[in-house]
């Protein structure tokens, strides 16, 4: 399956996803579908049938409340089945609402922001230490970046040169309240990573072609981070862009017109 | 103590590769040691203590055993979540280890006294807590960190204690270790941390006393159902902490004892009257409520 046809897979079962669950989040998870999608439909090697493949990349979600993107994407990829998404969010479920590393393909679980960056700093310390090839990817949201923790990893990954390391934030521009301006501005955000001593590229989060330019490449002796500009809710009319869609589940007829949307769209 | 601990962790990264040792900007004068005869090994994470343990997790995560150094509260309450969800959650192999818990820096005021430190690290599930109370428990609880992967918490003093344990004791996860033991004693003192020093000194050379010493070096959550089976024969046992008496140790200990044993127990630990002063370790514990005089009261209870 193309990066484009997964991308749809993971919009699509993941408003089912929510819906069935009366789950949050849909805008999160519409927000990184496309990044989901580029990486596990053709950036990252891994391995369905052995999750813990020693020469596998590693991929962490730090953004835990979008995990049902995630978890769409591994059902599509053959690291869980189809069937096991319908269990998402219900009791004793290892899908729970937030990243599980219970489910096969997930290497670490989050919820509490800014824990990511600096686990996958230890990942990519590891692959560093051992002359390891494989390379360590960390999705984290822009409103995360206001933790503290991260701007520590980040001076860590570029003091010790972790180039196989990459993280990835997802700008929407939307935090749980209000705009990312109006709550803690990040700008200028490339010019920050940059001063920190990392590699930035700036991207299109719903170009696949772009991200999949930013995610292949490394930069030599330096963390990377790519900056993929993306919209909140991406892909359904009236999601898009709403703070309210980080908390609300669609409805029946909300799903069936989102569905709709996500079918005719060409991206 | 700290002296035994970088001895050891040296001579056992001899032969493990996979031993990697983190610290928080400190540790002068005592890693040295590690950081010379491995520096593919040896990190300062700078004065950054999430990242410390966040990334101290991922390491483990791919098969390392990572070792967390710092002092006091430093390395437990400003990454707090990440011992909690990253470490614990995961259970991977993270050592954290405390230099100066309970008063040891008690002239550097309240930032620096590790008296809360049980309280959080017995409340996490995969948690083992170790609080060796000499350098030759350091060197068992060393051994039973190596042979037991997982998350732990090495509480250490300074330097220079002395030993009153056995060299030649195996020490077992939530099995107390005996010091002095006397034939059908009904009552015990059990003794964990640094403060083991202080109660040695009130009693390791009297040949008047007609109880037995205990320590605990090893302990925890999972630990708490052998707690009973070990104190049914006491009628009288007295535990003694270097942290606040609240959801310390001897809770611990209360909690693991049959409801119809609790009223045996009596905890001599810090009181919360002692956050905020300074002086020296001996002067705040003793302030604190720490003492022989207050021993000897519970003991002599009836």
């Amino acid at each position: 399956m193309n990066s484009i046809d997964l991308a749809k897979r993971i919009r699509q079962s993941s408003l089912e996803m929510v819906h069935r669950a009366k789950a949050s989040h849909i805008g999160s998870a519409l927000s990184i579908a496309d990044i989901v999608a580029v990486l596990y439909g053709g950036v990252m090697n891994f391995d369905y049938c052995d999750a813990d493949a020693p020469h596998r990349d590693r991929f962490i979600l730090s953004k835990g409340h979008a995990c049902v993107a995630v978890y769409a994407a591994l059902a599509e990829v053959g690291f869980i089945t189809h069937d096991s998404l319908k269990t998402y969010g219900q009791d004793e479920s290892w899908l729970m609402n937030h990243i599980s590393h219970k489910v096969d393909g997930v290497e670490f679980s989050t919820g509490a922001l800014g824990h990511g960056l600096s686990f996958g700093v230890g990942k990519a310390l590891s692959a560093q230490l051992l002359a390891k090839e494989w390379r360590t990817f960390v999705l984290l949201s822009d409103g995360e970046m206001d933790e503290g923790s991260n701007w520590e990893a980040l001076m860590f990954a570029a003091h010790h040169k972790l180039e196989h390391l990459t993280a990835i934030i997802d700008y929407n521009k939307l935090q749980s309240l209000q705009s990312v301006a109006q709550t803690l501005n990040l700008e200028p955000l490339a010019e920050k990573l940059s001063a920190f001593g990392c590699s930035v590229v700036t991207v299109d989060g719903h170009d696949h072609a772009e991200l999949s330019r930013a995610l292949a490449v490394t930069a030599k002796g330096k963390p990377t981070v790519v900056i993929a500009n993306t919209v909140k809710g991406k892909g359904v009319s009236f999601m898009q862009d709403q703070v309210a869609w980080h908390y609300k589940s669609p409805s029946k007829e909300e799903l069936h017109q989102a569905l709709i949307e996500i079918e005719a769209s060409n991206a | 103590m700290r002296n035994q601990f970088i001895h050891d962790l040296v001579l056992r990264a001899e032969s493990d590769d996979r031993i990697v040792l983190i610290v928080g900007d400190l540790g002068y004068g005592v890693v040295e040691p590690f950081a010379e005869r491995f520096p593919d090994r040896f990190f300062n994470s700078g004065v950054a203590e999430q990242n410390m343990m966040g990334l101290a997790a991922g390491l483990a995560s791919e098969g390392y055993h990572v070792f967390v150094y710092s002092i006091a509260n430093f390395p437990i309450f400003r990454c707090a979540e990440q011992i909690r969800n990253d470490v614990c959650y995961h259970n991977l192999s993270v050592t954290v280890v405390a230099v100066g818990g309970g008063l040891a820096y008690g002239n550097l005021g309240y930032s620096h006294h590790a008296v809360q430190d049980y309280a959080f690290m017995r409340s996490l599930p995969n948690m083992k807590i170790l609080s060796p109370g000499d350098p030759n428990e350091v060197s068992h609880c060393l051994d039973h960190i190596f042979n037991n992967p997982g998350p732990s918490y090495l509480r250490l003093g300074k330097a220079g204690e002395d030993n009153f344990s056995s060299k030649s004791s195996q020490l077992k996860s939530g099995i107390f270790n005996p010091i002095r033991i006397l034939n059908d004693s009904k009552s015990a003192v059990i003794v964990t941390g640094a403060i083991c020093q202080d109660v040695m000194s009130y009693y390791f050379k009297s040949n008047e006393i007609d109880f037995d010493i205990l320590t605990c070096p090893i302990w925890g959550m999972d630990e708490k159902s052998k707690i009973e089976m070990q104190l049914s024969q006491y009628s009288r046992i007295v535990t003694v902490e270097d942290h606040l008496v609240d959801a310390g140790f001897g809770s611990w200990v209360l909690e693991g004892l049959e409801p119809s044993s609790r009223s045996k127990l009596r905890i001599v630990g810090l009181s919360s009257e002692v956050c905020g002063m300074v002086g020296s370790q001996s002067i705040l514990n003793h302030k604190g409520g720490i003492s022989k005089a207050n021993i000897d009261k519970f003991l002599e209870e009836k």
